[in-house]
């Protein structure tokens, strides 16, 4: 426990001195934050596109679709903001910075998520509120206690998926330098797939998703169950409360992966 | 029981090369092989080898980065890579190619970043950064971003990062590259007066061999992965460097001087440098000899580099 509130206050002073250090210059931050902003919305806007074709995507209408994004891009935009910064982790490993975090007295997890912390990823978080703001007053949900939970616990369940198929798949960077793009498909690729009800995609990728990567408790299955809809692919309804059940075990399996793949380091390294 | 134990340690890497366009190759490089010696509290140990020796194969074992594929080693009686947090909480490292500040914060929140991590009381860090302010010169620079920093300015601010927590090991790696003389000399004395008045035990790879001959009493010195010597300065000054070189300015520049003992090994103008083994003669024999056959203008004697003591090694032990 006194461990635990060690770690928070010293990612408190990080994220701190991090701020102070961004905020330095101000213009810069200002423009990369509204460039974030309006990049992320552009994923928005394909979708409104393709509602100016049709009335229906896969039995959704565009202010469910809506929802559905507004909780991926949330969870997806809050872990960028928290983890973004593991794109560069192939690189720590190559220049053999990884090394400084095997000497310092906290967990080497933590240390690579500790990492950075770019503010100005905040753009797309005000883009996904946005989206969710639209999406509540245009639908007219019926809510309940527990409707009201499971939307609450969609985004944190969500960070917490994202987050630890992050760290799973940057793993690969401990066997070979070149797995940056391999890791890219399953975190942007998935980010981008989570956006969209996964009843339209095919049945390998929707099982994919579904078990592998499981993107599909992100939003898919908590949005069914906050609208009250019948699942289209005809689904166990447990699923759609299970999301933060799977992100604790998709957070356990990274864990160990990550373990795993450290100690691999180790016996190799150069 | 000794501070850090090594024994029988080996270390392989297996390294895949390309042969023809689709084949590769597996080798084995042992980096490391047989490497055994233990090192008491309170030493100053210069370790030093060419590069690819397996100099930075080893710190990486003794600070827990790697494990090695045989042999046993401790370090504080804790097995590095297996009480790695608890070993770094009592060690400092320092990697003079590495960057272990955080780049684009300035050095004094890095410092304090460090004294969360390591949980150094505030008041003791009151202290410590206080010295050390003081002994790095870091005063001119504390506030600057470490990305702004030059090479030496950073190198400071490293070593003060890693002794912040007061630790009992120093692991350093060039703890002097890229300082100017007065900086060096200040780093020195640093190192010197932790070991003299804390009892701290450092283990440093230079290949700055002043450092070797101002701050170490014991010297490893490793190539191709193998220990080749273990002992101190002077006794392998002794043994290897028992050639001097006595330089003498003549009146006039002439062809080399030929005297009992000694052998002209450079002429350049009236200066020339005479080799001579000092079991054969000595220095104040030498001059007298030269004195009968030029008029001597000044004289001095150079004691042997170690650097060149360190190449006779390398030359004898090679097969």
């Amino acid at each position: 426990m006194a461990e635990l509130r060690q770690s928070l206050s010293l990612y408190r002073f990080l994220i701190a001195a991090r701020v102070r250090a961004q905020l330095q210059y101000r213009t810069s931050f200002a423009i990369e934050t509204v460039a974030a902003f309006l990049i992320s919305f552009l994923d928005f806007v394909a979708i409104l596109i393709i509602f100016s074709n049709v009335t229906q995507l896969g039995a959704w209408s565009v202010a469910e679709v809506a929802l559905l994004y507004a909780v991926a891009t949330l969870a997806f935009a809050f872990t960028d903001l928290v983890i973004g910064h593991l794109d560069g982790f192939p690189g720590l490993i190559r220049d053999g910075n990884f090394d400084l975090m095997l000497v310092r007295p906290k967990g080497t997890l933590f240390q690579v998520v500790t990492g950075d912390f770019q503010l100005r990823r905040l753009g797309r978080v005000a883009q996904a509120l946005l989206v969710l703001a639209y999406a509540l007053s245009a639908l007219s949900i019926d809510w309940t206690p527990d409707r009201a939970l499971v939307l609450a616990l969609a985004v944190p369940s969500g960070v917490l998926i994202y987050g630890s198929v992050w760290v799973a798949v940057i793993c690969v960077a401990f066997w070979t330098v070149e797995g940056r793009e391999a890791a890219n498909a399953f975190t942007y690729g998935g980010a981008f797939l989570a956006q969209y009800p996964i009843n339209i995609f095919d049945r390998w990728l929707r099982t994919f998703l579904g078990y592998v990567v499981p993107m599909a408790f992100i939003a898919y299955f908590p949005a069914l169950h906050v609208l009250g809809k019948t699942d289209p692919l005809g689904l166990p309804a447990v699923l759609q409360v299970a999301s933060p059940a799977v992100a604790l075990a998709a957070a356990f399996i990274a864990s160990v992966v990550w373990r795993f793949a450290v100690r691999h380091y180790q016996s190799a390294g150069g | 029981m000794a501070l850090i134990e090594v024994e029988g340690v080996a270390k392989d890497f297996v390294v895949h090369r390309a042969r023809g366009r689709f084949r590769r190759e597996r080798i084995t490089v042992h980096a490391v092989q047989d490497l055994t010696f233990s090192v008491e509290r309170g030493t100053i140990l210069g370790y030093i080898g060419p590069n690819g020796a397996g100099k930075s194969t080893t710190v990486k074992m003794l600070t827990g980065i790697l494990v090695p594929t045989a042999g046993r080693v401790s370090v504080g009686g804790l097995v590095p890579w297996d009480e790695r947090i608890a070993l770094a909480r009592r060690m400092g490292v320092m990697f003079g190619q590495r960057v272990q500040l955080w780049w684009d914060l300035p050095l004094v929140d890095s410092l304090e970043l460090l004294r969360h991590m390591y949980r150094v009381p505030a008041d003791r860090y009151r202290d410590t950064l206080a010295a050390l302010r003081e002994a790095l010169d870091l005063d001119p620079f504390i506030r600057t971003p470490v990305r702004q920093l030059s090479l030496g300015q950073r190198i400071r601010g490293e070593l003060a990062a890693a002794m912040l927590h007061d630790p009992e090991i120093l692991f350093l790696d060039e703890p002097t590259i890229g300082l100017d003389v007065v900086a060096k000399q200040r780093v020195r004395e640093l190192l010197l007066r932790a070991n003299r008045e804390r009892g701290v035990t450092v283990m440093l790879t230079t290949h700055d061999l002043a450092d070797i001959e101002r701050l170490c009493s014991r010297i490893l010195i490793i190539d191709h992965g193998r220990l080749i010597y273990d002992g101190d300065v002077n006794a392998l000054k002794e043994r290897y460097g028992t050639e001097r070189v006595l330089v003498v300015d003549l009146e006039e520049p002439q062809g080399p001087l030929v005297v009992e003992g000694g052998r002209v090994i450079k002429v350049e103008g009236p200066r020339q440098w005479i080799a001579f083994e000092r079991s054969r003669t000595n220095a104040a024999q030498l001059a007298a000899a030269v004195a009968t056959r030029a008029s001597l203008r000044d004289l001095t004697v150079e004691e042997p580099e170690i650097d060149d003591v360190v190449r006779r090694i390398y030359l004898e032990t090679r097969p």
